[in-house]
């Protein structure tokens, strides 16, 4: 085919696009394509499953109410099984291939920071799921995120012990990425919280006996309540220890056992009295009638649990919030391009989600603040909000 | 003192786990040669089965005889299926099958169980008694008790049956105990049933102090081989002493030294230890094929 022929048959196909497109845009519009690399298998696929799970659910329904400012979105979902390779190489598909106007995904810390040159570069708004405070902090142009960050949990525990008259802390931690990413923020913030960490003691993610850790941390002098920063079975096994050895100190968790689970491995009678901060979805029911969160997350849980009949948990409501944030961005912005989309998000005021209320500034691309947190107390096996 | 107390009982109890796991390694190298490492799978399917079948509304010892048949028979096939039918291999091709066998135990078990973490409660309830200041789990007693079952019964068995004789034998040289008459395939086939059901027994003991997921196995593979070694290869003895000084070892490491370096601490005396005796602390067979 010389190159002539293939002109002209360019510009008939144009002539031919060109006559079609205003017909075509009566019927449908052109979707909106929103992307989400998230970690479904793997490892880590307790917080990628529900969040997978929820995205689709909620795009679903924004569909069948109209789509946003006309247009119906597009939701293209990448499973990098935990591997932040893959999670690259995804996230260069989306933005080269899928042309995604925003991302909204990331499941752990490691995958994120793996995309988020890629998106940066593109100039494409990414909402990240990942805990990690290094993720917006310092802030990336066009990076955000919605979930809790270790610090503030550490922050909330320690001014819960403050307010209970108490400053001097016992600290034993996981071995693991979780443990010890958290362990390093406890320490930064407890000078400041006005806390001294007296004794520390670790354990390895696998270990089946925390009781000489325990021991040691009991014989300490002058701790007046002990912190674990840990993740998986271990916490549950440090409270069981914590109730064979009889130690009557606070026992404080981390956000990261914040699911009925914990209460099962670790036995309601050694959980008794255990003190965590946890997102208000985990007693949406017991939030008072005029919290301004009431509603939102008593709606997803009613909804996620309807549709897929398994007990919601705190990681797909960081997706909610996600897709949320971004929807409103875009109808406010009125616009799919990348830095009026920026700009939108960025300016998201009042945001109610499941994690918290969202403000978001220039200089913090996450827009939570403690009061996002609650302080639970396990009390017969169940959590009890507690009036702060 | 009362500290002293409690880290020996936590070391020993851990420690009693590990030497069962270890014993499981020794019976099946002393038929064969081979180091099993599917043996933590059989801890973790004594668990699993266990907390599955009771609360599938089995009572709790219905349950762990029904862990420990499942077990049994799991080892069983992967003789008859997996170890037989290589027969001729070299004993490193039949290790490198049982790596296998355990990441395929694993794979299955997270299939057909789930990938959570699970409980079961003390066979006689959860609170601790106090033992000269240091507080003791009940379910620290029955694994002890049991380890301790486990290990006279086994010595009983290879020292007083026909069966058990035909074991040493095989252990102490094939060759000549097939020439007199011993069905050295029989051996084989009842050490894996054996260690099987060890390993799940030690398994049952151990969830409702430790919990149980489909991946528990590897670990306690792991510290059960080491303990293996740190006795001596091939000798039942060396791996009850391997098994509890190692779990002593981590305890005491913990208590004393610091939490963060307890696996350290433990590792380097097995290495010191095999340094100086490169056969382990019981291990007396110079085996040098040619």
């Amino acid at each position: 085919m010389s190159l002539g022929t293939l002109l002209r048959r360019g510009v008939i196909a144009a002539g031919a696009l060109l006559l079609a497109t205003p017909v075509m845009a009566q019927r449908a519009p052109e979707p909106i394509r929103i992307g989400a690399v998230l970690s479904v298998t793997g490892p880590a696929s307790f917080l990628g499953d529900p969040e997978d799970k929820t995205l689709r659910l909620y795009v679903n329904r924004i569909n069948q109410a109209g789509g946003v400012n006309g247009r119906p979105l597009q939701l293209i979902v990448y499973d990098d099984a935990g591997d932040a390779n893959r999670a690259r190489t995804f996230a260069t598909r989306l933005v080269e291939d899928d042309r995604v106007v925003a991302m909204v995904g990331g499941t752990t810390t490691g995958t994120t920071l793996a995309m988020r040159p890629v998106f940066e570069d593109a100039r494409i708004p990414f909402i990240s799921l990942a805990g990690g405070i290094e993720i917006i902090d310092p802030v990336q142009p066009f990076t955000f995120k919605t979930p809790h960050t270790d610090r503030m949990a550490c922050e909330k525990i320690f001014a819960d012990i403050r307010a209970r008259g108490l400053t001097r802390v016992g600290m034993i931690s996981g071995t693991d990425g979780f443990g010890q990413s958290m362990r390093g923020q406890c320490v930064r913030v407890a000078g400041a919280a006005g806390i001294t960490i007296v004794a520390e003691e670790s354990y390895g993610p696998r270990d089946s006996d925390m009781t000489p850790q325990l021991t040691r941390l009991r014989n300490a002098t002058g701790i007046e309540a002990v912190v674990n920063p840990g993740f998986g079975q271990g916490p549950a096994i440090v409270t069981r220890g914590y109730h064979q050895l009889g130690i009557r100190l606070p026992l404080y968790q981390s956000h990261g056992v914040a699911s009925r689970e914990f209460i099962n491995l670790a036995t309601p009678a050694a959980a008794e009295g255990v003190r965590l901060p946890a997102a208000a979805l985990l007693i949406a029911e017991q939030l008072p009638a005029n919290d301004p969160q009431r509603q939102v997350v008593l709606d997803y849980k009613a909804a996620f649990e309807r549709e897929f009949n398994q007990p919601v948990s705190t990681f797909g409501g960081h997706a909610y919030d996600g897709l949320m944030i971004l929807v409103e961005a875009m109808r406010r912005a009125n616009s799919t391009d990348g830095t009026r989309l920026r700009d939108a998000i960025r300016a998201t005021r009042g945001f109610v989600g499941t994690g918290g209320i969202v403000n978001m500034s220039a200089t913090d691309h996450m827009g939570l603040d403690l009061s996002a947190f609650r302080m639970v107390e396990i009390r017969n096996g169940d959590w009890v909000l507690l009036g702060n | 003192m009362p500290e002293l107390l409690q880290f020996l009982v936590s070391g020993l109890t851990v420690g009693a786990v590990y030497a069962l796991v270890a014993l499981g390694f020794t019976l099946i190298h002393n038929a064969s040669d081979v180091v099993n490492f599917a043996q933590g799978e059989f801890v973790m399917l004594g668990g699993m089965v266990t907390v599955f079948a009771a609360a599938a509304g089995l009572a709790l010892p219905l349950a762990a005889l029904l862990a420990i048949a499942v077990a049994v028979l799991v080892g069983l096939a992967l003789h008859r299926l997996a170890i037989e039918p290589a027969r001729g291999a070299s004993a490193v091709t039949l290790i490198i099958i049982t790596i296998g066998a355990s990441i395929f135990l694993r794979g299955v078990a997270q299939i057909v169980f789930d990938k959570r973490f699970h409980q079961l409660p003390g066979f006689s309830g959860n609170d601790p008694i106090m033992v000269l200041g240091a507080a003791i789990l009940p379910q620290s007693f029955w694994v002890l008790g049991g380890a301790l079952l486990v290990f006279a019964g086994l010595f009983l068995f290879l020292e007083r049956t026909l069966m058990g004789k035909a074991v040493l034998a095989t252990a102490a040289n094939r060759l000549a105990a097939r020439l007199v008459g011993v069905d050295t395939s029989c051996v084989l086939a009842l050490s894996f049933g054996l260690s099987a059901a060890i390993g799940a027994f030690a398994g049952i003991l151990i969830t409702p102090i430790t919990l149980t997921s489909f991946d528990v196995g590897t670990l306690l593979a792991l510290k059960g081989f080491a303990a293996a070694m740190l006795g001596g290869m091939g000798s039942p003895l060396g791996a009850v002493v391997g098994g509890l000084l190692l779990g002593l070892l981590e305890a005491l490491g913990a208590g004393y030294v610091s939490s963060a370096y307890k696996d350290a601490v433990a590792f380097l005396v097995i290495l010191a230890v095999l340094f100086a005796m490169p056969q382990g602390l019981f291990g007396h067979r110079g085996v040098e094929r040619v």
